[in-house]
């Protein structure tokens, strides 16, 4: 289905309205013009650096910043001590905990952050870190999640006042006993243990800030990697008792965000309490190996899942336990009702009679943080989850994983549909979207391909005892179905630290016709420049060229909560579509003035008024933006200029999905996996930009492959955390990804007012556990049922032989 | 940013020259090729030089001839040149399979044959190409020049028998008409170090293995090769069946270590495939005539 036929076109050539345009942001960026964080620098600026722990858990005995402060470049050397007396060593996170923002008593992860030091260039200050001695006494770590919660584990937080264990929260959703009832009396039930875990969101620009705290004004200046501007800014004003009126944070050019860019980090506030130390500006920005061990990392939950079927395949139940390691400090974000974020999902896109689930919040010695990386609110655990679950209930069946799912997908007739755990699915017609998908990827050719090299694999002397004889490969077949809630969220339901989730916009038509659009949202790479140029083009008929879109200046836009979670579309792309049509109706008043008819006489043709039946007498737009700006007589009550401001509270998430179909290529001699195929056909509404929403999936997938195949934060026993470069954080690289094969439904929203439904993490959440179901579908003839990803070779030649590894310690 | 420690800088415009800077600046002064390795470890503060002596303009020392009975590749040869050479090609298949393994075009674009073969690494493909294939290293000092075997170049993983002031210049491969060669290696991504690698040449006489090399990188083996196997094999026929046993007894003589690449049992098992594969893949090009 095409939404773009008759879009007409502009004088620069770009749809006015939905449709594919390059975007408008590309040219800067492709040009080496962007404003990245690091290329800003201020007069007098000077550089902070910080200093880490080298320990997972120790007491600090003593720290000895003399040397450093000897040093000729450097300014100031601040220390948790420092920072007690600002009242500012301990900061709230995101999930009502407390951080350290310099370790005071004990560090609690390795890389924590322990000194900060302000010199006038970036090399002084980090080697003066080398100057400062600090004596540690090591305490015996929580390396193991599951292990926390044993009698005489070491206490992390005895920070918290009569903390004795590392227990953070339980928190369940659904109905425990229902569930139970339906697993009493099911034919079949099948447990899974299955670990998601800990990845990084990785960005291409790692965190930074620069703090400029003007002593005569007091204004506060940061310019910030963030996606949440406007969150950073009531933050700082909360934690360090600024006024807010003299808090503007500007988030320059991102380099990628994918949830790290959400919270506040230490840092940051270090770069101002050097700025306000110094008198100067202050520039910190962390270097790959900080990024990659000390800011929000994503997943790591242990999960149990069990599943209840009939034995002709109807899937009646799901019950899962989960163990959530949230690092050293509770630091997640996400809705401060949701400690396991929107895991609520894990029911998935089936038709269940009961589901329940509980999860246990634990803390280890290890980087706080949690939800980043297309971070969707813990979605992404509960799909993998759920579709790691189904495959393992079609093994245990014998039953094609195709088959299972057709026959326990929710039907259209279904919607809106109220899950187990009580949210509402807005719109689906997922059978529809599997045959799609099924089609595309000619799956029954393709189970008979895997079927004859399966034989040839035999006939050449393959076997579960050798596996790698005779040089055949195996292909392996994954499917994944996933429903994601997107669009965090209604009011009612959802704030952040008492901060409601609904997202201001407003939109001024200057004389000539040309418009501002301004946003709370912050685009990292999403494209936001011209999707929401294109909102208004197609609201109001003003060339996607002649709107330019406003973002990342506290002072310059209306407040919201930012960009994650994939809810830039369905809240602020909402806000802009009413925005939009308010400027509209005001327009058809002036229009009405101008032609000397009543409003109800005019109807609208995309960028016009025009008198019914007189399609004569008509105005602009753009004439209109004039008309409101010049003498006309407006009629009484009506102010002049065409500009108009929302704040959107959206009525309900939005639920896009998708049917992920996977083929890889597996050498069991080796244990190496090559994706060979992937199939994805996104269901998100209308497509507002196809090829952004393209882009958005190809990366996501890209994503998924790394996840799946090659991502892990590991961690020694010790608590050395292993995975901190990326020789040893692995990232995909187009080597690694097939040429996507993209396909869509359309299905909208019914409460969006463009139908639309947010596609930015889709495929992150979609394909993982795609690409495992492949691999296991490949190991098939060595009877495996499940190996925690990430599948690296070594994984699947031990799973081969029945001993795979966990993958969050290395031993 | 990652910034290293403070250092000072030379770039020499000649061998004579870089061998003086190093003498007279001690055990402190590193030359530095392509980079590649010294730069992340001084970025990371593991390595902390006080001076570097810069070899980028010995451009000299760049090439890839035929000389008699060898062929000489000099030190400060790129990845890239490497992959490019016809030469090699008509001779040795197994620098092609190697060098498009080995890490990513930035770095081939770089990284050089002296540095690859002076940092020692215990994953370092070339080291194992160069073992494979009985080459020879040369250096040079102010006292004169040596030649080492490549298999008597190292003394453990990151160290070499080079003088604080001597330069590798040159790498020496013998010739060896009509044999066929290989590279196979297993890694966890494109572009990421070997998880366990193999690589090998065998000269066919007769349907017999008349002559062959085994190396071996990422997995704990002496000099990066394999002797033992390189025993059994030679004079047996050119088999599936030998190939088997020199790959079980290439298996049996490495000592790799469990770590994120994966556990000793897997990598030794990967030894063992990959000696097969390789050694099946240059007998057919010796058979096809050579290379
Ligand atoms: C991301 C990445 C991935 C990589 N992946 C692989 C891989 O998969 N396989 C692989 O084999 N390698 C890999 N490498 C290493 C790469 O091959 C390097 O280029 C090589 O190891 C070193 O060569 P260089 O010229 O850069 O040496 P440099 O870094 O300049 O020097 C390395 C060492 O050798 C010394 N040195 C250099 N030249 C001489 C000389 N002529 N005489 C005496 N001493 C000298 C230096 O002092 C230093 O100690 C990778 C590197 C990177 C950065």
């Amino acid at each position: 289905m095409s939404t773009t036929a008759e879009v007409p076109v502009s004088p620069a050539g770009n749809p006015i309205g939905f449709g594919r345009m390059l975007r408008k942001e590309d040219q800067r960026f492709l040009r080496g013009q962007g404003n990245y964080l690091d290329d800003i620098k201020l007069p007098g600026m000077l550089h902070g650096a910080i200093l880490r722990s080298p320990y997972a858990h120790a007491r600090i005995v003593s720290i000895d910043t003399a040397a450093a402060e000897a040093h000729p470049k450097v300014k100031a050397v601040i220390t948790g001590k420092m920072l007690e007396g600002l009242k500012l060593a301990w900061m709230p996170t995101l999930s009502q905990d407390v951080q350290a923002v310099l370790a005071t008593d004990k560090v609690r992860f390795q890389g924590q952050e322990v000194a900060f030091v302000v010199a006038e260039d970036r090399y002084s200050a980090r080697d003066a870190l080398e100057l400062i001695q600090v004596e540690y006494d090591p305490l015996p770590p929580v390396v193991d999640a599951r292990r926390a919660l044993e009698d005489g584990a070491p206490v992390i937080r005895d920070d918290i006042e009569g903390k004795r264990d590392n227990h953070i929260f339980d928190w369940e959703a659904g109905d425990r006993e229902a569930t139970d009832r339906v697993f009493a009396g099911a034919d079949v039930v099948v447990a899974q243990d299955m670990l998601y875990p800990r990845v990084h969101p990785a960005p291409m620009e790692t965190c930074g800030s620069i703090a400029h705290m003007d002593r005569v004004t007091g204004q506060l200046t940061a310019w910030s990697t963030t996606q949440a501007p406007h969150a950073h800014r009531t933050l700082y004003a909360l934690v360090a008792g600024l006024p807010e009126h003299k808090v503007r944070i500007i988030s320059p050019d991102i380099g990628g965000g994918f949830g790290n860019k959400v919270g506040i980090y230490p840092g940051y506030v270090l770069a101002v309490v050097g700025s306000i130390v110094t008198g100067r500006p202050v520039k910190w920005v962390e270097d790959r190996s900080e990024n990659l061990t000390s800011t929000s990392f994503a997943r790591d939950y242990h999960m149990h899942g069990e599943i209840a079927a009939s034995r002709d395949g109807k899937i009646r139940g799901l019950r899962v336990k989960v163990l959530a390691d949230h690092g050293a400090f509770n630091g997640t974000a996400q809705p401060t009702k949701f400690p396991a974020g929107f895991f609520h999902i894990f029911p998935g896109s089936y038709d269940l009679e009961a589901a329940h689930c509980q999860v246990t919040g634990v803390y280890t010695n290890k980087a706080p943080g949690g939800v980043a990386y297309a971070c969707s609110f813990r979605v992404t655990e509960a799909v993998y989850l759920v579709e790691r679950m189904v495959d393992v209930l079609a093994d245990e069946l014998g039953m094609d994983p195709a088959e299972l799912r057709r026959r326990n997908l929710l039907r259209p007739e279904q919607f809106p549909y109220t899950n187990k755990t009580g949210w509402v699915y807005d719109s689906g017609n997922y059978g529809h979207t599997l045959e799609v998908a099924l089609e595309k990827a000619g799956y029954s050719e393709l189970r008979r391909q895997q079927e004859e090299g399966r034989a040839r694999w035999r006939a050449a002397g393959g076997s579960p005892e050798k596996p790698g004889a005779g040089g055949q490969h195996l292909m392996g077949i994954g499917i994944s179905f996933f429903t994601e809630g997107v669009g965090a969220g209604p009011k009612k339901h959802m704030d952040i630290l008492g901060l409601g989730m609904a997202d201001g916009c407003e939109l001024r038509v200057h004389p000539t016709g040309k418009a501002q659009l301004r946003l709370s949202v912050q685009t990292q790479g999403q494209g936001h420049e011209t999707t929401f140029a294109q909102i208004v083009a197609h609201e109001l008929g003003i060339p996607p060229e002649d709107v330019e879109v406003i973002h990342g200046d506290t002072d310059n836009t209306p407040f919201g909560l930012g960009t994650y979670g994939s809810r830039s579309t369905p809240v602020s792309g909402a806000a802009a579509a009413v925005v939009s049509r308010r400027v509209k109706d005001k327009a058809r008043i002036i229009a009405a003035a101008a032609l000397e008819c009543s409003p109800d006489d005019l109807e609208w043709e995309l960028g016009r008024w025009q008198v019914k039946g007189d399609p004569d007498k008509v105005k602009t737009i753009q004439e209109i933006a004039m008309l409101a700006h010049g003498t006309l007589e407006l009629p009484e009550g009506v102010e002049g200029h065409l500009d108009a401001s929302v704040v959107y509270d959206p009525p309900n998430l939005t639920y896009p999905y998708g049917a992920y179909i996977c083929v890889v290529d597996l050498d069991p001699a080796t244990g190496r996996v090559q994706v060979e195929r992937f199939i994805a056909v996104d269901d998100c509404g209308p497509r507002i930009n196809p090829m952004i929403v393209e882009g958005q999936v190809h990366g996501g997938l890209a994503d998924g492959v790394g996840m799946a195949l090659m991502e892990a934060i590991q961690f020694d026993s010790s608590g050395n955390c292993v995975s901190g470069s990326l020789m040893e954080y692995l990232l995909p690289t187009s080597l690694d990804c097939p040429s996507w094969e993209l396909g869509e439904t359309v299905t909208p929203s019914p409460h969006h007012p463009l139908g639309a439904k947010g596609v930015g993490e889709s495929a992150t959440v979609g394909s993982p556990p795609a690409v495992v179901n492949a691999v296991i579908d490949a190991l098939e003839p060595f009877g495996v049922r499940h190996a925690d990803m990430p599948l690296t070779p070594a994984q699947v030649w031990l799973a081969i032989r029945g001993r795979p590894l966990r993958t969050d310690i290395v031993e | 940013m990652q910034v290293p420690a403070p250092f000072e800088y030379d770039r020499a415009s000649s061998v004579e020259e870089a061998v003086a800077l190093l003498e007279r600046h001690g055990a402190e002064a590193r030359p530095i090729a392509g980079g590649h390795s010294l730069l992340p470890m001084m970025k990371l503060r593991l390595a902390r030089p006080e001076r570097l002596v810069d070899l980028n303009d010995l451009t000299d020392l760049s090439y890839v001839r035929a000389e008699g009975e060898w062929i000489a590749l000099g030190a400060m040869t790129r990845h890239a040149e490497l992959a490019a050479s016809d030469l090699l090609a008509r001779h040795y298949k197994v620098f092609q399979d190697a060098e498009r393994v080995i890490a990513d075009p930035v770095v081939r674009n770089r990284g050089t044959v002296g540095g690859s073969l002076c940092q020692g690494d215990p994953a370092e493909d070339l080291c194992a190409v160069v073992a494979a294939l009985g080459g020879q290293v040369v250096l040079r000092s102010s006292g004169g020049g040596r030649v080492v075997a490549a298999r008597d170049f190292y003394l453990g993983p990151y160290e070499t028998v080079v003088a604080p002031a001597e330069l590798v210049t040159e790498v020496r491969i013998p010739i060896r008409p009509g044999s066929g060669s290989a590279y196979e290696k297993v890694e966890r991504r494109p572009g990421d170090w070997a998880i366990a690698a193999v690589g090998c040449f065998v000269t066919l006489a007769e349907g017999s293995v008349a002559d062959c090399g085994i190396g071996l990188a990422a997995v704990g083996a002496n000099g990066y090769c394999a002797p033992q196997a390189e025993a059994q094999l030679r004079g047996q026929p050119a088999t599936e069946e030998s190939f088997r046993s020199a790959a079980e007894a290439a298996a049996a003589s490495c000592r790799p270590q469990s770590d994120q690449r994966g556990p000793a049992d897997y990598k030794r098992d990967l030894v063992r495939e990959l000696t097969q594969r390789a050694l099946r893949r240059a007998a057919a090009r010796a058979m096809a005539g050579g290379a």
